[in-house]
């Protein structure tokens, strides 16, 4: 049993912290995308300024996602190798075709962009970071298309006690792939918005390169408003398909102990208590479970007591209710975060419409921006947390429990040995992580790289007729 | 062809790409912190892989997901049993790739030296524990008969397994010094050179050392019998042209001999294992092959279209990002690491 948690903590840690790092890359990615390509087409050295500013933060988390990215392409076969035998055949094709795919790409490009600046055309040197763009948006098609089959096995034939490849088109038209995959690449995008959004007004407060970052938090907060309600619609698709799919996670998510009425409804906050199944204390409102569910005022979500004579019924004994404490409160964490996140967006974008001045002017807004930038990390880390937990105790939706999955070789000091030294390393790297993006935001955008008339120079020929 | 074998041929082809290419990455890593007497000489070091090392690193991370989608057994078993080798790896990888990125962010002299240090024990350890367990593939691991590693650490660090370690570093640091030879001018350019001198000397004694102890401690004898066959014969002949093409100062040349040498050594290596993948030092009927390591033939035969369609265009446009940067780089010139 030991061998199993600890597995799973060092699991749960690495890849938690993995995805601090990712969606900030795709986020800012595509952000500076927008910008190099508005110079590009503006002629307009400020914008080049502008992505160059952010490309500097953006390289700083950069290189830790994809650092940390390495553990976890391999991390199936150190702590997971039975889970690697039985679903090798099917989940190491999206993995593969991620690294063939989009680790070239988004590799390759990010050395042309990084050192390209004085060596190629802009108009090749902007398609070097859209590039970086697509590849890291393919490396989440990708990793997500393998996630969703833990979630939801399509495509497959059991032989030999394993799983087996038999539909590559069922594996990325999952109908769970269909709602997870653009809601967390818009959480991505949302997440990219609200850290330039708010590096942004740290500037703004101080008057500092007012044109540029009051531009800046414009493209932000646009891009933000537009993701952050995507991600909720899609969100709520994805609740909706969950019932079907995993009611227990469902169930889990809502402490509903027992099928709900015909009318559901919906707990805003619950006391749990988890050995006698009860919530001692809860703040319902009517209707709502049920219009979440099915768009209706009425039916029926099914509970956890339920399910789990079902489940025992039909996978045997065992107990097969995830921890209802973690699912329920990170859920409704990630969802207040989005919701912040949504209003926040919101009156910013109603605010960007001003003149720079303007914009300054909302002191009171822009102070809170800073700290907002903290929202997104919450709402990614309480999302992948509901929907891993949840889904417990399988591996594998269903087919292959976690227990079963962890490498029988690999005993408890080994695992021991790496979760100490990945934590010491990864903590060492959030030290200098933020000591660096603390000391580039304080520094601003660089005269020595960008000087008006040493850039203006160095773009005469490239932009002659 | 089976897809098997395809399969097979892929994975070979993905580390020897992965050797070839972050081979000379490893070399320049190594080397940066003794040829670099000034921080801006040890930049433009860093700087002359800067826009390649990270495209390079993943020809290793494509080998790894190839493995685990078309020998999920041998992902499995490999990772799972070479497990503090591996852990070690991950660390050495990760130190590197920050030690690139951050290291000229900040201007502190011992902020410098730090990274300095850092990529260095990352580029070094490595390629010696892709020795080490190259060595200890060739030369069989215990195995049970469910396909689990069942030595421990200590049992992959042996005589013959060290030496392969040695010279798979060694091979490195001459191919990243011969890279250096291409990439910068002037008083750099003449040490590398001098470097790679000296280095290739002590790379040939070891990788020859290690080729006749190979007669000994792997089943290479038994299999192809006293003729290796022409990829090791070309590997050491490519690898005793190097010296003497270093002292007439053909540089491309003798780069581009230290990569064939490194390409036929790693077919080599896997040229022996065929049609094992790996082998079982407890009973032959244990070892894991390209058969029954293997996915089925449906997600075989999915996988065959997706690499040999992605992978030439993956060729084509990494081979353009080194068009790009085939400059030289120059004393006071811009640095972006």
């Amino acid at each position: 049993m030991w061998a199993v948690w600890l597995d799973r903590w060092q699991f749960g840690f690495t890849t938690v912290y993995h995805f601090l790092f990712v969606p900030l890359t795709i986020g800012l990615a595509f952000l500076i995308s927008v910008m190099e390509t508005m110079y590009v087409t503006k002629h307009d050295i400020m914008y080049r300024r502008m992505a160059q500013f952010w490309g500097k933060l953006f390289l700083i988390n950069f290189a830790l996602g994809v650092v940390t990215g390495i553990m976890q392409e391999f991390q199936f076969g150190m702590n997971w190798s039975n889970y690697s035998r039985f679903v090798g055949d099917v989940f190491g094709a999206p993995l593969a075709i991620e690294s063939l795919a989009a680790f070239f790409l988004e590799s390759a490009f990010i050395g042309t962009w990084l050192f390209g600046w004085d060596k190629l055309p802009p108009k090749i040197h902007v398609l070097s970071i859209w590039m970086v763009t697509i590849g890291v948006s393919l490396s989440a098609f990708w990793i997500l298309t393998a996630n969703s089959f833990m979630q939801e096995p399509v495509g497959y034939v059991m032989s030999h006690g394993r799983a087996h490849m038999n539909s590559f088109g069922a594996l990325i038209t999952n109908p769970q792939f269909r709602v997870e995959f653009p809601h967390v690449w818009f959480g991505a995008l949302t997440t990219g918005s609200f850290f330039v959004a708010g590096v942004s007004a740290y500037y703004l407060l101080r008057r500092r390169e007012i044109p540029l970052f009051a531009q800046s938090f414009r493209i932000a907060v646009y891009t933000g408003l537009i993701a952050s309600v995507l991600v909720a619609v899609i969100g709520h698709a994805q609740g909706q398909h969950l019932i079907k799919a995993q009611p227990m996670k469902m169930a889990a998510s809502e402490a509903l102990w027992h099928t709900s009425p015909y009318h559901a409804p919906w707990s805003l906050v619950a006391w749990i208590d988890a050995k006698d199944h009860r919530n001692p204390f809860d703040i319902e409102i009517p209707y709502a479970l049920s219009i979440l569910s099915y768009n209706h005022t009425y039916g029926s979500v099914p509970g956890i007591e339920e399910l789990q004579e079902q489940y025992v019924s039909k996978y045997g004994p065992g107990n097969y209710v995830p921890s209802v404490w973690v699912t329920f409160w990170t859920f409704r964490v990630m969802v207040l975060a989005g919701s912040l996140m949504i209003f926040l967006a919101m009156y910013g974008a109603f605010r960007g419409l001003r003149d720079d001045e303007g914009l300054a002017k909302r002191r009171q807004y822009l102070r809170i921006m800073p700290w907002a930038i903290s929202l997104p990390f919450i709402a990614n880390s309480t999302g992948w947390i509901m929907t891993e937990m949840g889904r417990q105790p399988w591996a594998v939706n269903g087919l292959l429990k976690t227990a079963d999955s962890i490498s029988p070789t690999v005993g408890v000091p080994l695992v021991w040995t790496t979760i100490i030294g990945f934590g010491i390393v990864y903590a060492a790297f959030a030290v200098v992580d933020v000591y660096l993006f603390v000391t580039f935001i304080k520094k601003g955008p660089d005269p020595e790289r960008g000087p008006e008339e040493m850039d203006a120079e160095a773009l005469q020929p490239a932009f002659e007729p | 062809m089976s897809l098997n074998v395809l399969w097979f041929i892929i994975i070979t082809v993905l580390f020897t790409g992965f050797f070839v290419l972050e081979g000379f990455d490893f070399g320049v890593g190594i080397i940066a912190p003794f040829l670099g007497k000034t921080d801006e000489q040890r930049r433009l070091l860093i700087n002359s892989i800067g826009p390649f090392w990270d495209a390079n690193e993943v020809w290793f991370i494509s080998a790894g997901a190839g493995m685990f989608a078309a020998f999920p057994d041998w992902y499995a078993t490999l990772f799972s049993g070479f497990y503090i080798p591996l852990f070690l790896l991950l660390i050495a990888l990760m130190a590197r790739g920050v030690a690139f990125e951050f290291r000229s962010k900040l201007s502190h002299a011992r902020w410098r030296t730090f990274w300095d240090w850092a990529a260095f024990a990352g580029s070094l350890l490595p390629p010696m524990l892709w020795g080490i367990a190259l060595s200890n593939l060739m030369r069989g691991v215990p195995i049970d008969a469910h396909m689990n590693y069942v030595g421990g650490f200590w049992n992959l660090i042996n005589p013959y397994a060290v030496l392969g370690g040695i010279s798979m570093a060694l091979l490195c640091l001459l191919h990243g010094s011969l890279f250096l030879t291409l990439r910068l001018s002037g008083d750099l350019r003449v040490r590398a050179r001098a470097a790679a001198k000296r280095i290739g000397v002590w790379t040939t004694i070891s990788m020859f050392l290690f080729v006749i102890y190979s007669y000994f401690q792997t089943d290479l004898f038994v299999k192809v019998g006293l003729d290796p066959g022409s990829l090791p014969v070309l590997a050491g002949m490519t690898l005793i042209s190097v010296p003497f093409l270093i002292f007439t100062e053909h540089d491309g040349w003798a780069f581009i001999l230290s990569a064939l040498t490194i390409a036929c050594s790693t077919a080599t290596v896997f040229y022996d294992l065929f049609p094992r993948v790996m082998i079982s030092s407890l009973n032959p009927a244990w070892d894991l092959t390209i058969y029954n390591a293997a996915s089925g033939p449906y997600a075989l035969t999915v996988m065959s279209i997706v690499a040999l369609s992605i992978l030439p265009v993956v060729f084509i446009y990494q081979g353009w990002t080194y068009w790009v940067f085939r400059k030289r780089l120059d004393v006071g010139g811009h640095l972006d690491y």
